[in-house]
């Protein structure tokens, strides 16, 4: 077999690209996915590249079929994977929803694109609370916002082993321009970083005789009695707080003593963190403070910033109208600090926007 | 006292089953297990069920089963057939699932011959939500929803679903459609649907006529009636495509 990854290398890839490499290098045996852009280009690398790695791909009829047919490949002992966007997001509500309820290490790549309905192709931080707490569910999922391509390649690689090793479904959410933009990234061998790979293991189809070895395995998802599916909620939300806070991610600097907090996510974090930089060498004090993981959120780590720094204003930025905001509310309530926020649905986030805003509220 | 015998494959734990009486998903599920017995693939074997009725099967074998959404059970099985092709797998529906809300992943399995195993079984209205009109609901029939009768001019007419697929298929894959009046028959077509899977062969299919009385409304003799008098022959019973037999029997 191949190596993915020879020795550690500079790359100049789109974000697409890089999603195929590093969910090869993590050991991905087979992706299932549908057409939509802007996350194609996921399937036009992995289908050039997985034949010659003895890797898998079936093109399905629709999102639900590729995330039905993930949940059946990871059932049966292999780790299987998706992309999609908009829509397709939608759709995959669905199978999201019983890959929670079955605690099935499903991994999906959503790459957002601006909404409601068919919206545009190109980019948004739109799927925010679809895919955090999307499904008839209480949101049992791991969710990544990347940044900059070499996220993309950590996490993707982060992502496939966080799905096996915790078995909550987990997301990588960047949007069209993590997806179409190029730019260098370090490319590596996860066992050389020292990052160990976790096994993949069955679920269905297990060795051994049935009666003789082994009881058969009776895996569902819907129940008879209130109770039972009460109890059901009830360890899935135990399990899921404990291990919450091994699983939390954020980034945050210059808040010691920042008047105002800069509050993004995602790629907009990129502006946020030129815009402070800027702020800064004009004598604003401003704080940067980023979740890297939207589920679980860095809620104690975002409230000690606030309390810390005894900032006055928390500036959320984001391309979406309130979707971030909402989230962040739900986790900070009771929180006094005052908010202000730029909603720039759908459009992209430039260091000037948020330059701007902030000398408007300060 | 005389016990009936059973399945191998049966898991005794869950037995007596929870179908109604009367209904045909508990010789259709007898015919499977007996199959599963004759072939030895037990061990191998997963059995995945679908919302509705058929889902009352989730723990019917002593097989690793699986169960997912309405119409999903299609890409489930699916995705563990191309995840570990030696497993055997094996999805379990109904009108409803299949023709219907899972049609889409049906009909594409079926082109692109998938190999899996599908059993769906017909009986002509959504069971487990209290007797609605099917994709398969003859013209006439009454139902929940189709209270005056099933009137094709607004509702369109039965799904023949092993017509179509038998359509839609290119050879090695096998197509039939059984009823539970005709145990050996049955019984054989699965043995053919699942040996057709063992050797790789293609898509296999098989659509079940059966009954149900709670829904129906109908006394023993009046289901049977109903069986053999309306519904065989709305919807012929024999094996439409067949590798292992030219034209398949009749």
């Amino acid at each position: 077999m191949l190596k993915v990854v020879d020795e550690t290398k500079k790359a100049f890839l789109t974000g697409n690209e890089t999603i195929a490499w590093a969910a090869l290098a993590a050991g991905a045996d087979i992706m299932f996915g549908y057409p939509i852009t802007p996350q194609n280009e996921v399937m036009h690398y992995w289908t050039r590249l997985a034949p010659k790695y003895g890797r898998g791909f079936l093109q399905t009829e629709d999102e639900i079929s590729a995330g039905f047919t993930v949940c059946g490949a990871v059932q049966a002992g292999k780790k299987a994977f998706t992309a999609t966007a908009g829509p397709g997001n939608v759709l995959m509500q669905e199978p999201f929803g019983m890959a929670e309820a079955m605690r099935l290490p499903l991994f999906a790549i959503i790459q957002q694109r601006g909404g409601p309905s068919s919206g545009t192709v190109i980019y948004s931080q739109q799927e925010v609370t679809l895919t955090t707490f999307g499904g008839n569910g209480e949101g049992y999922r791991v969710v990544y916002s990347s940044a900059t391509h070499q996220e993309i390649y950590d996490y993707t690689i982060k992502g496939f082993n966080v799905a096996w090793k915790y078995r909550w479904p987990t997301f990588l959410l960047g949007d069209g321009y993590q997806a179409k933009m190029r730019e260098p990234l370090e490319m590596y061998n996860p066992e050389e970083k020292g990052i160990e790979l976790e096994p993949a293991y069955p679920l269905l189809g297990l060795p051994g005789k049935i009666g003789e070895d082994r009881e058969p395995q009776h895996l569902c998802n819907i129940y008879s009695l209130e109770e039972e599916l009460y109890d059901v909620v009830m360890n899935l939300s135990a399990d899921y707080e404990r291990v919450a806070p091994e699983l939390i991610e954020w980034q945050e600097h210059s808040c010691e003593d920042a008047d105002i907090i800069i509050l993004t996510h995602g790629v907009v974090s990129r502006a946020a963190d030129d815009a402070v930089k800027a702020l800064r060498a004009q004598g604003i004090k401003a704080g940067y403070f980023r979740p890297i993981t939207l589920r679980p959120y860095p809620t104690q780590q975002l409230r000690e910033a606030i309390a810390k720094s005894g900032a006055k204003k928390l500036l959320i930025a984001e391309s979406s109208y309130g979707q971030f905001e909402r989230l962040t509310k739900q986790e900070i309530y009771g929180e006094t600090i005052k908010i202000e926020h730029l909603y720039m649905p759908g459009v992209g986030i430039i260091d000037h926007d948020i330059i701007n805003k902030v000398k408007s509220v300060l | 006292m005389i016990t009936p015998a059973v399945p191998k494959s049966w898991y005794l734990p869950s037995k007596p089953h929870k179908f109604c009486p009367g209904c045909g998903h508990g010789i259709v599920l007898k015919a499977l297990g007996e199959v599963i017995d004759e072939l030895e693939i037990q061990d191998q074997t997963i059995f995945g069920c679908d919302i509705g009725c058929s889902l009352l099967s989730w723990n019917f074998f002593a097989c690793d089963s699986t169960q997912t959404h309405h119409g999903r059970t299609t890409p489930v099985m699916v995705g563990i057939k191309r995840a570990r092709p030696e497993l055997i797998s094996i999805g379990y529906m109904g009108d409803g699932g299949g023709y219907s809300i899972g049609s889409q992943h049906l009909l594409n399995a079926a082109v692109r011959n998938e190999r899996v195993t599908l059993i769906l079984v017909n009986n002509t209205n959504y069971g487990m939500t209290g007797g609605q009109m099917a994709p398969t609901t003859l013209p006439g029939q009454k139902t929940e929803t189709t209270p005056y009768g099933r009137d094709p001019e607004i509702t369109g007419y039965p799904t023949k679903g092993p017509e179509f697929i038998a359509q839609v298929t290119p050879d090695g894959a096998y197509v039939a459609r059984a009823t539970v009046s005709k145990y050996k028959q049955l019984k054989r077509f699965l043995r053919n649907a699942l040996r057709n899977q063992i050797e790789g062969n293609g898509f296999s299919f098989v659509e079940v006529l059966s009954t149900c009385p709670t829904n129906w409304r109908t006394n023993a003799q009046q289901t049977w009636h109903f069986l053999e008098d309306e519904m065989e022959p709305y919807f012929p019973v024999g094996e439409l495509k067949s590798p292992f037999s030219k034209g398949g029997e009749k």
